[in-house]
């Protein structure tokens, strides 16, 4: 009688856990480190100002939120992947076979990559061959692919100071990473004419060719930072000599221990880059799962506030934490109102 | 007697000593027992050394996130702005945001600086209303939503100063960090100078970092532990009442009443062996398992409660059965012996015995479930929530963060304010460590009982 009784009461807790379970009242996002505090800004402030729950933001990556958005519909998958690099189409295609068929893609602004030393070592103006040089495994030296051999700055180029190469760059998990090596390595590595010597040497073989590019060395000179910025900036007080990859907004947040670079001699700031000048920058987004529109309480109010002028604007907040502001926000605002779901990469 | 010194004669003889003065071998002994003595020594000198280390470089960075800077700002709520409608009706009220009352208040605190007679030359309004914290207008609309009656007058009003005010008067930013600091100016800092002789600016103990939900990147000096203590204090309640009474079962069972076979055998195996498991694996079982499998909401504390049950489930169970081993078997003879029934003789009086121990071993247990950090990546805790879940059982089911947790969010941020709120966690945390394991001491003192 009792081990019925038991059983009974046991199974009741079950159901009564799975009923509310299936009850979620709040936003789930998940996603990119650096989407992160605009998004939690953005959640906050959303908190304060609506009536419904505060979204809940979840870290973890891009590729790793942008693939639980594609884990299915239902409300124990999120609704919103943060991302700092576009979707990919292998994600679009996760996302089709777990019955995830609409996806709106929201861009809310750029943000810059600076490179950054100690606040009272030697001032850098780095060009991306300079880096390609600096960091590549393999690099061009008289016309002959042979192994890095620079040790100094001043090896890669004169005008550098005589300082020993010492990189801190973003591990390959982050969206950061891709934007270097794409905006950075390779196109120094194609400024410097080393791609072309590249692909000669395979044969022609352009995939090839930027796959050595990208290749950087391996020698402990560049160090992968698997971490968050934090952690980059920990590396350089602990090591006056060495360059870190930072975001623009986790510069401007430590101006007193940093000092920035130039690239291709702009000075990065929300300016230079909103006006396209500062060549290392990119989009950032963020992905809503439209199936979730009109079931999660708050999830549309939560996007059109997201992209509204009062925050995403030049003047709003996450303008003043360091987001590059979109000059086609309009359309964005347009597009999330409708919410129109995005269409096949090109 | 006579057989050890008749033993000893011959031992000495052939060494050719006496028992006053050592011989090489006894002089050998007794340097090696010093030696090892020395080695003890040092040991716990370098362990207290590297504790002491620790602690007081956690006390040094993180007494100060217990303080915190307000300013005092004499504001009017002017009722046309905050309440075009004119109805006072919170609802309608309701539609003027945050960034309507931040305006307000951007806007009285320059003049009720001029009333105080502090001169604001050389510096713009813009920068002396960024000297307040974004939080403080939403505490502000807070307030006058919960009491609409306050329209129209003018209230003196205590807001926290942003986070770079508040280094500047804890020693964290100086006048030549604000010269290259693109957050703060050296203005702004002579202002604040001036401010806290007039007693507009002071630093108390800052209740709200134990009381108050996290805070964005805008806004460090707001961020608090809140959420996080609930989670984690939710989270040790759902383990305390699945591990425990079903550690407890199974090792009785396993103790006491299971016959010895191969079966027993390999469950006992089994049991060391899952407590040897890293614990991320319990993670990726959690997230497998609850929340993919069985539907359970991510972030939840249910879910985090379950996977550290799994966690803690080994400790308890290998605890529980020392402690039961540890009570002499006499015992169960003698009750066996008046009669009692096998299970009399273990509810009546083995049980009762090995309490104490069995205690020990679960606090241990949950304290070291609570500073785990790695399962809780995997199912979604770590994660930015601002809302304090509800009472249980339905707040088991809603978002929340954890102690730990908190620690590692607050050590990925950007702003520099959140390097004190690191160390201050961190200090909670500790604390609760150190009150689990001195009620551990406590119950194991009171009950022991010797044989």
């Amino acid at each position: 009688m009792t081990s019925v009784k038991f059983t009974v009461s046991a199974l009741a807790v079950i159901a009564a856990s799975a009923t509310m379970a299936s009850a979620r009242e709040n936003i789930q996002t998940a996603g990119s480190s650096t989407v992160l505090p605009y998004a939690t800004i953005v959640a906050e402030a959303f908190g304060e100002n609506f009536d419904f729950p505060t979204p809940v933001v979840e870290s973890g990556g891009s590729g790793a939120g942008r693939k639980k958005l594609c884990e299915g519909v239902g409300e124990n998958t999120i609704d919103i992947a943060n991302s700092s690099s576009r979707i990919s189409q292998s994600d679009i295609d996760l996302c089709a076979s777990n019955g995830v068929t609409e996806i709106m893609e929201v861009r809310i602004g750029y943000d810059g990559i600076v490179f950054a030393s100690d606040i009272n070592g030697a001032e850098f103006a780095f060009t991306p061959a300079d880096w390609f040089n600096a960091l590549a495994k393999d690099v061009v030296v008289d016309g002959a692919v042979t192994a890095n051999p620079n040790t100094s700055w001043s090896q890669v180029n004169a005008n550098l100071p005589e300082q020993e190469i010492m990189a801190f760059i973003p591990g390959t998990k982050h969206g950061t990473r891709e934007v270097f090596d794409d905006k950075v390595i390779l196109a120094g590595c194609e400024e410097s004419g080393a791609m072309a010597v590249f692909a000669e040497a395979n044969g022609g073989d352009e995939e090839k060719a930027e796959e050595m590019c990208t290749a950087l060395r391996t020698d402990g000179v560049s160090v992968d930072i698997d971490g968050d910025y934090t952690e980059t900036l920990a590396r350089i007080d602990a090591n006056k000599n060495a360059i870190g990859v930072f975001g623009l907004s986790f510069y401007q947040n430590n101006t007193d221990k940093l000092k920035v670079a130039t690239m291709s001699g702009v000075t990065p700031s929300t300016e230079s880059i909103a006006s396209g000048e500062y060549p290392v920058s990119r989009p950032l987004f963020f992905y809503v799962k439209n199936a979730h529109l009109g079931v999660i309480p708050g999830l549309q109010e939560y996007v059109e506030f997201f992209v509204s002028d009062d925050m995403a604007g030049p003047n709003g907040p996450l303008a003043d934490y360091g987001l590059v502001s979109d000059p086609e926000l309009a359309a964005t605002q347009e597009m999330v109102a409708s919410g129109t779901p995005m269409g096949p990469l090109q | 007697m006579t057989d050890a010194t008749a033993n000893n004669v011959p031992a000495s003889s052939v060494h050719g000593g006496s028992l006053l003065s050592q011989n090489v071998r006894t002089r050998r002994r007794n340097a090696a027992e010093r030696r090892f003595r020395l080695y003890g020594v040092i040991a716990i000198g370098l362990s207290v050394a590297a504790l002491l280390l620790l602690v007081s470089s956690v006390l040094n960075n993180g007494v100060s996130a217990f303080f915190q800077t307000y300013a005092k700002v004499e504001v009017m709520l002017d009722p046309e702005v905050l309440d075009p409608k004119g109805n006072r009706d919170p609802a309608e009220m309701s539609k003027v945001t945050t960034i309507g009352y931040g305006n307000l208040m951007k806007d009285a605190f320059p003049a009720a600086l001029q009333k105080a007679g502090i001169s604001v030359e050389g510096i713009t309004d813009k920068e002396i209303g960024d000297m307040l914290s974004k939080e403080a207008p939403a505490q502000l609309r807070n307030r006058v939503l919960a009491d609409p009656d306050l329209l129209g007058q003018t209230i003196e009003y205590w807001a926290l100063a942003t986070g770079r005010i508040d280094g500047y008067l804890k020693g964290r930013v100086t006048m030549a960090s604000a010269e290259l600091d693109s957050n703060v100016s050296p203005a702004q800092l002579r202002l604040a100078d001036q401010m806290r002789e007039a007693d507009m600016l002071e630093t108390r103990f800052n209740w709200d970092f134990i009381t108050f939900p996290d805070a964005s990147e805008l806004r460090p000096e707001a961020a608090g532990l809140g959420v996080a203590i609930i989670g984690s204090a939710y989270m040790m309640l759902i383990v305390l009442f699945l591990a425990l009474p079903i550690g407890v079962a199974a090792s009785i069972y396993l103790e006491e009443f299971a016959p010895q076979n191969r079966l027993t055998d390999i469950i006992e195996v089994n049991i060391s062996n899952l407590a040897a498991v890293p614990s991320i694996v319990f993670g990726i079982l959690g997230l497998a398992v609850f929340i993919n499998y069985a539907g359970l909401p991510a972030s939840a504390p249910i879910v985090g409660g379950l996977v550290l049950t799994l966690m803690t489930l080994p400790t308890i169970i290998i605890s529980t059965r020392a402690a039961l081993k540890a009570v002499p078997p006499s015992i169960r003879d003698a009750a066996l012996g008046v009669g009692a029934s096998k299970m009399q003789s273990v509810f009546h009086h083995v049980l009762p015995l090995a309490l104490p121990g069995i205690l020990t071993g679960t606090i241990i247990g949950l304290a070291q479930a609570l500073g785990e950090t790695a399962p809780l990546l995997l199912i979604g805790m770590v994660a930015f929530v601002r809302d304090y879940p509800s009472w249980p059982v339905d707040g088991f089911f809603e978002p929340a963060s954890a102690l730990p947790v908190q620690v590692y969010n607050f050590t990925t941020r950007g702003d520099p304010g959140f390097v004190e709120r690191a160390s201050g966690a961190i200090i909670v945390l500790l604390v609760f460590l150190l009150c689990m394991n001195l009620l551990a001491i406590w119950l194991r003192r009171k009950f022991e009982r010797r044989w």
